[in-house]
């Protein structure tokens, strides 16, 4: 599904990403972890097309098609997701309108009649249900107010409703506490099928006691350096970040 | 007649081609002239294209029409004037009830003076040709908007001074709604509306400004407010090469609730500018103002709120918020907000933004699959949007609504 080869990318001539080789096939989960500063995120930034980055080697196939050629929106139609560590808050745009919009703008890309108010809310309160989230919120402007578990929820009924083939959690599970975490991480587990993959990524091995990964690579400096199964994370929350940096210097 | 101040010279060609209606307003515009170049209020907003315009009295007109004008699918009375005067042929009054009135106004029917205001407001209490009078009694709830319309057919200096008087006694409830359109350039219009708003009435003020937008406009709203009054003033301004609104509140009464709510869309050449003062005379009051503008190409917005809570105002809370969306490099915002308390226990915030399109939340809404433009736009309507959803006139708010959409739409396409 996704083809990482050789990425290496930066912003203002300093390089963050050096050289990432990473693959995943359909019905996978994997998760990258890896200290602050790593690269984490600014790999979930490229891999969404945020402007900005430097993209200097490499490149990801996504199902045949290269991914890094095609603008944000267009990843999205194709069936790429991104849930944001920081969900930004657009005051004045309403919430369901804004979903609707979204849900609209990928029906239209495949060829699919839009669905309308009633037809789009029956789709969310199905959706809804799932992540816990109060109904009231999606009659407020998107994210703004949100608690930090609100947001983190409200971007995973995105995901929900946008149904996508792939999608990247970054630090989903950050400001969250113990029982928000589970009710992510299940609707994130609901999502799972055999023809979509995910690819969580995650300061703290906790949020995988929760979404149990099949491959966990740890990240550092912009590198991965180590590959291995759930148990890998385990390994890290005993014995620490430094642990894999030490291996490494050695 | 000699003008004793500033632009002696334009303050008297103006003069000599006016009609008259108030002697002493006349003199009274004389001796303030027009406001000077370095005057304090005027510092950000041009005069000269004003003053040196070729002036002659704006004259009716009767192939005037309502095209472009905001309002017109909305039922109930209208009055309409068309470059200053009274047009009894396209205004409709219709039946009112009991205890409301609907008419053009005459000198004797105003409250405020001469004194009241700055040069242009004496200007209109002197050579004003026409205005709305509309009232309601003492608890009269009319529930049908009044509409008021100014229509300009002038050019070339073509000036029409009007006064406006609205009045809401006790308990009553009233809903004005002015709409301000014209065909051609270099007209100047300069209004005067006082507003009365008696104990616990309810004043819904909205004012639609769309101007050619190589004309001129000063518009003056000097508003009142009793006991437990609540007064809502909107100002939508699209139009004009130079707009100028001052607004005036005078909340008299405890317990008043006042709304100021405006949104400014200037485009290439053109300039809107709001001044406002807030006057918090007695204790126990809330007044909002919430004022937001986008502005494209080489526009320019000049917003001063000034908030002034008397001696005894006490408790009084006072919100002022002003926010700029520049949709360019060139677009010049000045933004002044100015606190001045001399009462106990009171909460005045006051905060102005000036910013671009935010890169974060177009980059949102992209990874949701949405392309560009309409990112853009949604920003844009929300933005707008923040201020016509304060329109309590359902009809009004769903016309505006779409009116600045699709004016959003025409400019913000780059």
């Amino acid at each position: 599904m996704l083809e990482i080869k050789n990425l290496e990318a930066g912003v203002d001539g300093k390089t963050i990403l050096n050289g990432i080789d990473l693959s995943i096939n359909a019905g996978e989960v994997h998760a990258i972890m890896g200290p602050n500063g790593s690269g984490k995120s600014t790999l979930a930034q490229v891999l969404a097309g945020r402007e900005g980055y430097d993209i200097t080697a490499g490149s990801v196939n996504y199902n045949g098609q290269d991914l890094l050629e095609l603008g944000p929106e267009e990843r999205v139609h194709e069936g790429f997701f991104l849930a944001f560590q920081y969900p930004v808050e657009i005051p004045g745009v309403n919430t369901t309108y804004f979903l609707r919009a979204a849900v609209n703008a990928v029906r239209e890309h495949h060829g699919k009649e839009e669905l309308d108010a009633v037809g789009f809310l029956k789709l969310m309160r199905e959706k809804i249900e799932l992540l816990e989230l109060d109904e009231s919120l999606l009659k407020r402007s998107v994210n703004e107010g949100f608690s930090g578990g609100e947001k983190k929820r409200a971007e995973i009924l995105q995901m929900a409703l946008l149904d996508p083939k792939f999608a990247v959690l970054d630090e989903t599970d950050s400001g969250l506490d113990i029982d928000a975490l589970k009710i992510v991480a299940n609707g994130v587990n609901q999502l799972r099928r055999k023809d979509n993959a995910q690819l969580v990524i995650t300061h703290y091995q906790r949020l995988l006691d929760y979404i149990v990964p099949d491959h966990v690579h740890v990240l550092v400096d912009g590198r991965i350096v180590k590959s291995g199964t759930k148990e890998l994370a385990l390994e890290l929350e005993e014995r620490g970040y430094d642990w894999i940096t030490a291996v490494q210097a050695a | 007649m000699v003008a004793s101040a500033q632009n002696c010279e334009d303050v008297d060609r103006l003069l000599a081609v006016l009609p008259e209606s108030d002697a002493a307003g006349r003199a009274r515009f004389a001796e303030l002239g027009f406001p000077a170049s370095h005057d304090e209020d005027w510092r950000f907003t041009p005069i000269k294209p004003i003053t040196e315009l070729d002036f002659t009295a704006a004259e009716a007109d009767v192939s005037a029409s309502f095209e472009g004008c905001a309002f017109t699918e909305i039922d109930g009375p209208r009055l309409v004037f068309v470059n200053g005067h009274f047009s009894e042929g396209l205004s409709q009054i219709g039946n009112l009830p009991a205890g409301v009135e609907v008419r053009n106004l005459t000198a004797s029917d105003l409250l405020m003076s001469h004194e009241t205001g700055d040069a242009f407001a004496a200007l209109t209490a002197a050579t004003f040709t026409g205005g709305p009078f509309i009232s309601a009694a003492d608890n009269v709830e009319f529930e049908i908007p009044v509409r008021v319309y100014y229509l300009s057919t002038g050019s070339e200096g073509a000036t029409a001074n009007v006064r406006g008087y609205i009045s809401a006694g006790a308990n009553s409830k009233l809903t004005v709604l002015e709409s301000w359109t014209g065909t051609q350039a270099d007209y100047f219009n300069n209004g005067f509306t006082e507003l009365h708003v008696a104990d616990n009435a309810h004043v819904e003020h909205l004012k639609f400004q769309d101007e050619h937008a190589g004309a001129f406009h000063v518009g003056a709203v000097h508003a009142t407010m009793g006991r437990d009054a609540h007064m809502a003033h909107h100002s939508i301004a699209l139009g004009g090469r130079i707009a100028r609104n001052n607004l005036r509140a005078h909340l008299n009464g405890t317990g008043v609730e006042a709304v100021f709510n405006g949104l400014y869309l200037p485009r290439t050449g053109q300039l809107i500018d709001h001044h406002m003062v807030v006057n918090h005379a007695q204790p126990y009051c809330n007044s909002h103002e919430y004022f937001n503008g986008i502005l494209d190409d080489d526009a320019r917005a000049v917003f001063h709120g000034r908030i002034h809570v008397h001696k005894g105002a006490d408790k009084t809370d006072a919100k002022q918020t002003n926010k700029n969306l520049l949709l360019s490099d060139n677009a010049t915002v000045n933004t002044k907000p100015q606190l001045e308390i001399y009462a106990d226990d009171v909460k005045c915030t006051h905060g102005a933004t000036i910013g671009h399109m935010n890169d974060e939340q177009i980059f949102y809404l992209r990874a949701r699959g949405l392309n560009e433009v309409t990112a853009r736009h949604m920003i844009m309507h929300a933005f707008a949007g923040e201020i016509v959803e304060r329109i309590e006139c359902i009809p009004a708010r769903e016309e505006l609504d779409l009116l600045v959409w699709k004016r959003l739409e025409e400019g913000g396409d780059k």
